[in-house]
């Protein structure tokens, strides 16, 4: 570890703190459905959308109705998006001549975009057309990313409101979230990465001749628009196979950085909106105290694990830390940086092979995902998964000083708690479970690609993956098999969705509640005491559920690699 | 929930338009009249033929070239499209090698390039990046240290002096962005090309 790597990480997570507040004040204007900027160019637009959608945008929706428009609104976004991967050999924008991706290849595929997991079963330059990588991908990677911010705002509304049946309107929220968040900071974006070095051009793949007289065939393609929205969207699914770690995905340092940003910035936005909502920002600066502090101390692991680098190589008198994998120009520090960030967040997105990740240092991204991605996590996903864990930590914190649990002006009862608990719980079933199946199934096991307990990570880490709709994976498992494709869409599904309905009842349970006001007897949630309980509850919960696991893969690797075992 | 049928494919047909079509067609227009070269993947010329990228990386094996990282990126097998076979720096097919920490396939692929490396340059530490293959199998750069330690190969193979060569590189390495982001390297191509001009301008 050298003192400019250090540097590098403080002076992230700073930029990632000014961000937060600007942000979320702009997202808390938008919605509001109070006037912004953009209003005179953008609100034509909105409001020729709700009157061809028959849309009145005053009428708010009660829980259920809003859980149902999304739901609807998954079913035909899937629809499009799988008959797209279909259809691509028939479709125009297919330079290459991709033909049409396999039934559960397309499957998968439109499950893992639809959830916002982009798990790539497919590599993206030897599999899709232009056209899917635009209209299936990139448009799915923009509604992901907006229905996960509007569930987490409808649920800000569940604590800020009181004795009342509605949570605002689905439509209303997804379309502003589209209009005025997403697409004006891609636009800039994209650009920002095209002068960085990303191509974006509708041509064929370059064909070169090398220095040395030798054929290399260049994949190009609409790259800059996919990874603005894959980043900020905190979706992940690269245009091409090796995603952030290939060149053209992320051309300098400075690409890195920026990308590595806005991978946390809506997140950490939104946990100000959160404050806003609410009426004190403190609440929302409390809740982000909480991500710092476990996303700083992950941090430090993984790269004080990836700087130590691999025991056998050592040997051979290498130095200069784990390179297996990096790419030079990001190094360890920035590698080991983006391999934590794009966990904590679901985003999935890599700059490294984590496969290649020396046990330790591919632990904490496993941990971060199985911890639901609550550090800062994906857009909106996070802080709903967050707000979750603060249930449970109000209540046991209730339960301990006797008396009934209350956070920012809501009683918390029995109701919200068997909610939180629900979605916390199904997360773990679907990984361990999947997991379980496909270590003593022969046909899985032959899709490993690393013997001894790494092999063991490699099917954890993709089911943890699936669920926790990240997409990173440890890319030596081959995935594109009949079982994967199947086992994993429905973790990915199940991760998505079974987090979401619970968490839509809570928003609508609490709404419906009088709002009490603090007493003598309420727990500030403001402090570092709170901030200190949450921590402890997320890592409790936690370490109860997946240690086992944790101890069967990385630990036992870890163990076997300082012991100089080889498999 | 019938009353949310009509929004729900309005909301999507539309909102799909915007960003899967208008946008990102919009951004490559404008990417081509603003930044031209890079929006078509930075490509360079030498004599009206593209003969690579500056940002991908590409095969050397010739000993009066610098040589890039190692690369696990494949094609699929002319003689059976099922199978794979190996095809270092293929820009068409990203990724790296996956080999985990514990694999004696790694240890033993990098204890062989690490022998191969000593023989040719027994004075210098073997640098890590050399021996280790790319995230993306395509990295277009190698560590300065990684750079110098192959001087003394190709300046024999080029019957140049080395403090020559080594000029030459010193001279292409880029550093650290404001000091701060990013690592010090060197793109393999870029400095191939300043030695075949170099090469040519000199006696030999």
């Amino acid at each position: 570890m050298t003192l400019i790597g250090w540097i590098q990480i403080l002076l992230f997570c700073a930029i990632i703190v000014a961000l937060t507040k600007p942000l979320g004040w702009y997202m808390t204007r938008v919605f509001n459905g109070e006037r912004t900027f953009l209003s005179p160019i953008l609100r034509p637009v909105e409001a020729g959308l709700y009157w061809a959608g028959g849309i009145n945008e005053e009428h708010e929706q009660h829980w259920l109705t809003y859980t149902v428009a999304m739901l609807l609104f998954h079913v035909f976004g899937f629809l499009v998006l799988y008959a797209l991967l279909r259809l691509q050999a028939l479709l125009p924008y297919n330079p290459q001549d991709q033909s049409a991706v396999a039934q559960d290849l397309s499957f998968n595929t439109a499950i893992s975009f639809i959830t916002n997991t982009n798990w790539q079963n497919y590599g993206g330059e030897s599999t899709l057309s232009y056209l899917v990588q635009m209209l299936g991908l990139t448009h799915q990677n923009f509604l992901s990313a907006a229905t996960g911010i509007v569930l987490a705002v409808a649920l800000i509304r569940g604590f800020s409101r009181a004795s009342v049946r509605t949570i605002g309107n689905f439509w209303v929220d997804v379309t502003r979230c589209t209009l005025y968040v997403l697409l004006p900071l891609c636009i800039v974006y994209a650009l920002f990465l095209v002068w960085q070095g990303i191509p974006q051009t509708l041509g064929a793949y370059v064909d070169a001749t090398t220095l040395e007289g030798a054929k290399q065939q260049i994949a190009v393609g609409p790259v800059a628009s996919q990874v603005a929205i894959k980043m900020l969207g905190t979706n992940g699914g690269g245009f091409f196979n090796a995603n952030a770690a290939h060149p053209f995905e992320n051309p300098t340092a400075l690409s890195n950085f920026v990308q590595m940003i806005s991978i946390f910035a809506l997140g950490a936005g939104l946990t100000n909106v959160f404050g806003r909502m609410v009426g004190n920002q403190r609440q929302g600066w409390a809740i982000l105290a909480v991500m710092g502090v476990l996303f700083v101390v992950g941090v430090g692991i993984t790269y004080w694990a990836e700087a130590s680098g691999i025991t056998g190589l050592n040997a051979l008198g290498l130095t200069g830390g784990n390179m297996e994998g990096k790419e030079v120009r990001f190094g360890i520090v920035a590698s080991a940086l983006f391999a934590v960030i794009t966990t904590a967040a679901s985003c999935g997105a890599v700059n490294a092979m984590h496969d290649s990740f020396t046990a330790l240092g591919g632990m904490i991204p496993l941990i971060n995902m199985q911890l639901g991605e609550i550090i800062v996590g994906g857009v909106g996903a996070g802080l709903y998964g967050m707000l979750l864990f603060v249930v449970l930590t109000i209540f046991v914190a209730g339960l301990m000083v006797g008396r009934t649990p209350e956070y920012v002006g809501k009683k918390i009862e029995s109701r919200e708690v068997k909610m939180a608990m629900l979605a916390i719980l199904v997360l773990p079933l679907m990984y361990l479970g999947w997991t379980a199946v496909a270590v003593v199934l022969p046909s899985a096991v032959a899709s490993i690609a690393n013997p001894g307990p790494h092999g063991f990570t490699e099917v954890l880490y993709a089911y943890t993956s699936a669920t926790g709709n990240n997409g990173s994976a440890f890319g030596g498992l081959s995935g594109n098999t009949f079982f994967y494709n199947l086992t994993l869409a429905s973790a990915m599904f199940v991760g998505r969705f079974f987090m979401i309905i619970p968490a839509m009842a809570l928003a609508g349970s609490l709404a419906a509640k009088k709002s009490v006001p603090p007493s003598a007897g309420t727990l500030p949630t403001t402090g570092p005491l709170f901030v200190g309980l949450v921590i402890g509850v997320i890592l409790i919960i936690g370490g109860l559920t997946f240690f086992p696991a944790l101890a069967l893969g990385p630990i036992a690797e870890h163990l076997a690699m300082t012991a100089n075992a080889l498999f | 929930m019938l009353r949310e049928i009509r929004p729900a494919i309005v909301i999507l047909l539309a909102l799909t338009l915007i960003t899967g079509l208008l946008y990102p067609l919009a951004i490559t227009g404008a990417a081509g009249v603003l930044f031209p070269s890079q929006a078509q993947g930075s490509l360079i010329e030498r004599n009206g033929t593209v003969i690579g990228s500056a940002l991908i990386g590409q095969e050397f094996k010739d000993d009066k070239y610098f040589h890039g990282r190692p690369s696990a990126t494949t094609a699929p097998d002319p003689a059976d499209a099922s199978k794979t076979v190996s095809a270092p720096y293929n820009a068409a097919n990203s990724g790296g090698s996956n080999l985990g920490p514990t694999s004696k396939a790694l240890i033993d692929r990098v204890k062989e390039d690490v022998d191969k490396l000593k023989a040719e340059n027994p004075s210098a530490a073997v640098p890590v990046d050399l021996v280790t293959t790319t995230a993306s199998g395509l990295d277009p750069d190698i560590s300065p240290e990684a750079a110098l330690f192959q001087v003394p190969r190709v300046a024999k193979a080029r019957g140049l002096a080395e403090d020559r060569v080594r000029q030459i590189v010193t001279a292409r390495v880029e550093g650290r962005l404001a000091g701060l982001l990013g690592e010090p390297r060197v793109n393999v191509l870029a400095l191939n090309l300043a030695l075949d001009s170099a090469s040519s301008k000199e006696p030999r």
